[in-house]
């Protein structure tokens, strides 16, 4: 189940992994080998994949390949197993083409890996001017043998046998005969191996050893009860009873080191399967002699893959019993770096992984402590990864272990030069999930080089506790769950941790002042149990309101060989992790006697617990200046697109301001004009859909005049107008008020007001208050504005003072007409302004507008009422089709001396009439007669009016009136059906005129 | 004015009527105006000056105030952290608390004090309400004009195109920025009054005293502003695109939760970042104990991005086009 979670976790993380815009490409580095790496070992081997130096095979892909030779895989005969079988190791040298020599990086893989997990790696090193050598270790990949766990005799051995085949290298620089200059480097498993190499091998020039163990045994049986209180951050020196056995980790390594099945050894070779043609001999016989021992063997062969036997043997015990023998005590010492790191004389760099449930915080620190003691050049690096979570920092880690190499061995400084990096970097973790970690540096590693470890004691609120240890040890608490760190999920786990009954929990005061943990809080208490036997497992809490969350993911097992009903003080070393704890926050160390991922006795139990009085915190004065490297710089790649693209932006938007302001400039007034209202010149509109509306009008209107715009619908009158107030552009022509150019905007049109296809106003203000919005819209001073005079044209009455909304058509066109005569404008446009007037309202406009003009202003009036116009207006301009047909003085117009009209009576005889009619047309100098009505005749000729009266009267016609007007009517009728005219019969025509009408209607 | 004193709701021919019999032809007044002001006008042509400022910010308020959209807007504004109240009162009656769903957790919180329900109307409101009020005060005041047909009134006053977007954007921006900081006051007030002056209890992460808290709030609530910018933008764009008041508040809404959608397709993954309400929630990281800016930076700088750009469309745009309503 742990299990799965792993392989989950990976891939979540691979996808909720940090990538900014720019640095796409190197996180997917980052993210793809973990998750391609686990799903091709089936992710039981996360510890090799999640190394913070571990392998990124795709790296080769990324990067320009130089001119390098590619790796040669050869074959390395190595020590035989203890059954006599001959082994050879699976290597490979990444070399160096130029004829220099050049110093050796031994670059080692963590378990379930090859020498492939860290090809890319290694071709990064080759880059750098190393020779590399790797090689599947023994036991793994394509290399005979059997996983001896980093056995001194075996492993550590092939090592060194590597080393002397490098040394005839004639790539390889030498510090002495057989002496090649060389640094190991390595993650987990390879980490391991690389210090205990340095602790056999002197000729090892420096280690960058990650994630990796201390003291095995104390690794699988973890024992945070401590036999002395800490002096450093993470330290523990625990008691001499093992712990509780790591099942779920153990099985996991076994599980790996089986091939996991037929999935994985198909795919990559990487892992176990059938061994490969060239271990034949070995493997082969392996299995014969298993098989002809006990049916007990049998299994066990069958259960431990590639493990080497004995080893195999002693972990199966332990997993049945949950207890370590002796045997695998000693074995599992022997296997590690602790004893021999008295003899590690080369600079080493220790990188340990926070989120790491398999190899803790603990095992680099006490690593570290022996290598100080010794006076060996070493730096210590937390990473937030591990075997349980990717780092948020891996480049960074890389780089800082290149950077190790570089100094002391390809540049050979010397053991007391200043380190190449911080002595210790520790993170801390953003306060958002998904976010890097930001990054501290202290000059020394706390309570090691000379210094103390500063701590902080918060006392517990409470001190009793009593819990009980279920029979059979279920259900288990649920608290360390690999990987679930890495899927970002920040969702209190603590009901599942806190079993009722299982669990006990001492909550802290409120911390007075902010500080920053780094490493493992302790704490003291007495233990009263009804077993001799007890376990416990320790993990911190933080609580926020109502919210409890896991410090760290981790938990710190305690098991102590007690007397039954005797009280027995212990001190607690509690996960080591690094966060900051802002004042007035709450710690909670809680207690269960079960956790899931160990191995939980069976027996019941019931535990008292008397807490002592304070919880010691690890602390660290860290100020964001210590570090060189910030997590989350606030100025990143994704600020910079966004602020670039702003700023241009914002460079544009300027640059368009400006040149806009120089060509309105360009604008030309025509101090010519300067004296005419209004000059229209040229004016062509082409709306978008492709009709013409405006095809190149001029017309002039000049001081006091009442100009008449006239034409039927669609003549384009009111396209015209709104040309003229600037809301329109024009295709071609100009129109000037005052000499001045007109816009949209123009300044000028401060001088015109108007009222164009009917009156706009807000509904929710009263008329008095529209106009006054209005007027405040011009920015121009109340009192030329003349309000009260403008609404007495308007004559609303009462009504001025209700809202918009009430008023009826007619009301808001008068508001409408007042609202253009605001100000006085020396040019006055209205668009059809009888609209909804009725007649008395329309008369008492006609003076309005005579008057307005007889004081030197201009007044435009665009109508279809010709009698209106004909009555009001001096001027007339007559538009069809978007042309100006006919334009002048209304009198001119309608006055014609080639046409008299004569009146008859209502009465007249219809057959008299006609007669005359007919007499008259054959009259000399008469053109045509045309009977209007009735009761008028319209007689055209060349003769004076006085001889047509005669001849009338000759005619017998019983005229009883005579006149010299048309009706503007009569006159715009002609010009329209003239100007409409087509060649050809008069029905053809008049359809056709029809047909033109409807269009121009629907057009505009 | 004769006809003052006329009383009753009588409609516009009557009132004529009234006139006449009173023996003053309506436009007399202005006439003699006319004949007066002709003396000084007749005899010097004034020169043609471009007024500094038509439209002023004030004159574009007076305009938008009194309207009932915006009456509407702050009302309901007003009316939610008593609607919450109420509700809260009723949830307590029946004593149901949903203690189960951690998301519960903040409105259990909601009752705890001033600050606490303040927090929470906040979160309720930045999600929908105020972005809805964004659109609705910058999309909505061009083409309500347009729909009044007073547009074209204010552009032969004459406002410049320019001019009178400006105007009617800053107003808009200025609205949205009162009810975003309205918000928060009034929900405190309500809040203090309901539920006493409690301070900060924090479900996002540590308490927060009001020294602490108010600072906060109002770095918060500058943020959502921000954030709300570039749906105003848009929204202020379509109005200029369009004549219908309400095309332009559904069109900016619609396009904000088409980016919300879009915003969850991981495939998308660095793009997305650019979207306007990718960082919509980042203004809780600045409730944080120790705040993390980086997101409101981002989030303000993407804001910032897109309200650039459709400002300079919506100018660009209206700018050139004919106004036909």
């Amino acid at each position: 189940m742990a299990r799965s979670f792993v392989v989950v976790g990976l891939a979540a993380t691979a996808l909720v992994a940090p990538t900014m815009l720019a640095s796409a490409p190197s996180s997917a580095s980052v993210a793809t080998p973990a998750v391609s790496h686990a799903a091709a070992s089936h992710a039981a081997v996360s510890h090799a994949t999640n190394s913070p130096v571990a392998s990124r095979p795709d790296a080769v892909t990324l990067r320009p390949q130089a001119d390098l030779p590619t790796p040669v895989a050869a074959r390395l005969p190595v020590r035989a197993e203890p059954d006599g079988t001959r082994v050879s190791l699976d290597i490979s040298f990444y070399g160096q083409p130029d004829g220099a020599r050049h110093p050796l990086v031994l670059l080692a893989h963590g378990f379930g890996g090859t020498k492939d997990s860290v090809a890319g790696q290694a071709a990064e090193l080759q880059q750098r001017g190393y020779v590399v050598a790797t090689w599947s270790a023994r036991g793994q990949g394509n290399s005979g043998g059997r996983i001896h766990l980093d056995d001194p005799n075996y492993e550590v051995n092939d090592a060194e046998v590597l080393v002397d085949l490098a040394a005839k290298r004639p790539d390889v620089e030498l510090d002495g005969p057989g002496d090649p200059r060389f640094g190991v480097m390595g993650g987990s498993y390879g980490g391991a191996l690389g210090l205990m190499l340095a602790g056999v091998d002197p000729r090892v020039d420096a280690v960058v050893s990650a994630i990796t163990w201390n003291d095995l045994a104390q690794a699988f049986f973890p024992q945070s009860a401590l036999a002395a209180p800490p002096k450093t951050a993470a330290g523990r020196d625990p008691i001499d009873v093992a712990g509780p056995f790591k099942q779920v980790w153990a099985s996991t390594f076994f599980l790996s080191a089986r091939g996991a099945g037929g999935g994985a050894g198909a795919g990559t070779g990487a892992s176990i399967a059938p061994p490969p043609g060239a271990t034949a001999p070995g493997a082969t016989t392996a299995p014969a002699r298993a098989a002809t021992t006990t049916t007990t063997a049998a299994t066990t062969a069958a259960s431990c893959g590639r493990f080497d036997r004995a080893l195999c043997r002693l972990f199966l015990k332990a997993s049945d019993s949950g207890v370590a023998s002796p045997e695998l005590l000693t074995l599992l010492r022997a296997h590690s770096p602790k004893p021999s790191l008295s003899r590690v004389k080369a600079p080493t760099l220790l990188i340990q992984g926070i989120a790491d449930s398999l190899f803790g915080l603990d095992q680099a620190d006490a690593t570290a402590a022996a290598l100080d003691a010794d006076g060996t050049p070493y730096a210590v690096r937390w990473s937030d990864g591990g075997h349980d979570a990717p780092s948020t920092h891996e480049a960074e880690e890389t780089e800082a272990s290149y950077a190790w190499l570089d100094h002391y061995v390809r540049d050979k400084a010397p053991r007391d030069s200043a380190l190449p990096t911080a002595k210790f970097t520790f993170p801390i973790a953003a306060t958002r999930a998904g976010q890097p970690s930001t990054l501290h540096a202290l000059p020394a590693y706390p309570g090691l080089s000379g210094t103390t470890l500063q701590t902080q004691g918060v006392g517990f609120t409470q001190r009793q506790g009593g819990l009980v240890h279920p029979p059979g040890g279920l259900p288990a608490s649920i608290i360390a769950v690999p990987g679930l760190a890495a899927l970002g999920i920040s969702l209190s786990t603590y009901q599942l941790a806190a079993l009722p009954g299982q669990s006990t929990a001492f909550d802290t005061e409120p911390l007075t002042q902010a500080r920053t943990v780094v490493g493992s809080p302790t704490m003291t208490m007495t233990i009263t149990s009804d077993t001799p036997d007890v376990t416990l497992f320790g993990s911190v809490w933080r609580v926020t309101g109502s919210s409890i969350t896991l410090a760290n993911p981790l938990v710190a097992p305690l098991r102590l060989k007690v007397t039954p009903g005797q009280p027995t003080p212990v001190t607690l070393s509690l996960p080591g992790a690094t966060y900051d704890l802002p004042s007035g926050s709450r710690l909670r160390v809680l207690l269960t006697s079960t956790e899931s991922t160990f191995s939980n006795t069976r027996e019941p139990g019931q535990i008292a617990v008397r807490a002592g009085g304070t919880l010691t915190l690890p602390v660290s004065q860290v100020d964001g200046a210590a570090a060189g490297t910030s997590g989350a710089p606030l100025v990143d790649t994704e600020v910079v697109l966004a602020a670039s693209a702003l700023g241009a932006l914002l460079l544009l938007a300027l640059g368009g301001f400006l040149v806009r302001r120089r060509l309105r400039r360009l604008l030309p007034s025509r101090p010519d004009l300067a004296d005419i209202p209004l000059v229209v010149e040229g004016l062509v509109k082409t709306y978008s859909d492709g009709h013409r509306a405006v095809d190149d009008v001029s017309w002039r209107a000049e001081k006091g005049q009442v100009v008449g715009l006239l034409g039927p619908n669609g003549a384009g009158k009111t396209t015209t107008m709104r040309m003229v107030m600037g809301l329109i552009s024009s295709d071609a022509g100009s129109v000037h008020v005052l000499g001045e150019p007109v816009s949209a905007g123009s300044a000028v049109l401060a001088r015109v007001g108007a009222l164009i296809e009917g009156p706009g106003f807000l509904p929710h203000l009263t008329g008095r208050a529209n106009l006054e919005a209005y007027w405040a819209a011009t920015g121009r001073a109340p009192e030329e504005a003349h309000f009260d005079e403008a609404l007495d044209v308007a004559a609303l009455g009462g009504a001025v003072d209700r809202p918009m909304k009430s008023y009826s058509h007619g009301m808001k066109q008068r508001l409408g007409i007042a609202q253009a005569m605001l100000g006085l404008p020396e040019l006055l446009i209205l668009d059809e302004p009888t609209n909804g007037l009725d007649p008395p309202q329309i008369a008492a406009m006609r003076p309005i507008l005579r008057r307005y003009a007889e004081t030197g202003r201009t007044v435009v009036v665009s109508s279809h009422m010709l009698a209106e116009v004909e009555m009001t207006c001096t001027h007339v301009v007559v538009m069809h089709a978007g042309r100006v047909v006919t334009q002048g003085l209304v009198a001119d117009l309608v006055d014609s001396d080639d046409t008299t009209i004569l009146d008859l009576p209502e009465d007249a005889d219809a057959a008299l009439v006609r007669d005359g009619v007919h007499a008259l047309e054959r009259h000399d100098g008469i053109h045509e007669v045309r009977v209007d009505t009735g009761s008028r005749l319209v007689v055209v000729g060349e003769l004076s009016r006085v001889a047509v009266v005669q001849a009338a009267v000759a005619a017998g016609l019983p005229v009883v009136g005579v006149s010299s007007r048309r009706h503007l009517e009569e006159v715009f009728l002609g010009v329209i059906s003239s100007a409409s005219a087509i060649p050809g019969g008069e029905p053809d025509d008049e359809n056709h005129s029809l047909v033109e009408r409807l269009r121009q209607v629907r057009a505009r | 004015m004769t006809d003052q004193q006329r009383t009753g709701s009588s409609d516009d021919v009557i009132g004529h009527g009234d006139e006449r019999k009173a023996g003053h032809a309506s436009g007399e007044a202005l006439l003699e105006v006319l004949g007066s002001a002709d003396q000084h006008n007749a005899s010097a042509s004034d020169p043609i000056v471009q007024v500094r400022a038509p439209l002023s910010w004030r004159a574009e308020l007076r305009r938008q105030w009194g309207r009932r959209r915006t009456l509407w807007a702050f009302g309901l504004l007003l009316a939610l952290p008593l609607i919450l109240v109420a509700s809260f009162a009723f949830g307590d009656r029946n004593g149901n608390p949903n203690r189960a769903n951690p998301s519960s957790r903040i409105f259990d919180l909601a009752q705890s004090g001033a600050a606490n329900f303040s927090l929470v109307l906040v979160f309720l409101a930045s999600e929908l309400l105020l972005i809805l009020l964004a659109a609705l005060f910058c999309g909505d005041a061009v083409p309500s004009e347009a729909s009044w047909s007073s547009l074209r009134y204010l552009l032969i006053a004459p406002v410049r195109r320019a001019r009178l977007l400006t105007s009617k954007l800053i107003i808009g921006v200025a609205s949205t920025l009162f009810a975003t900081f309205l918000l928060p006051v009034w929900g405190l007030i309500v809040g203090g009054i309901a539920y006493g002056w409690d301070p900060l209890t924090n479900p996002l992460g540590d308490n927060l005293s009001w020294s602490q808290f108010l600072p906060r709030l109002a770095l918060a609530m500058a943020y959502i502003f921000v954030t709300l910018l570039p749906i105003a933008a848009i929204a202020f764009w379509l109005g200029v695109r369009s004549d219908a008041p309400l095309g332009a508040v559904g069109g900016a809404v619609l396009v904000s939760i088409v980016f919300n959608i879009l915003d969850q397709l991981d495939a998308l993954e660095p793009y997305r970042h650019a979207f306007p309400g990718h960082y919509g929630r980042s203004w809780q990281d600045a409730l944080a104990v120790s705040p993390d800016y980086s997101g409101m930076l981002h989030g303000s700088l993407w804001a910032l991005v897109w309200t650039a750009a459709f400002t300079m469309l919506a100018y660009r745009r209206f700018r050139r086009v004919d106004i036909l309503s």
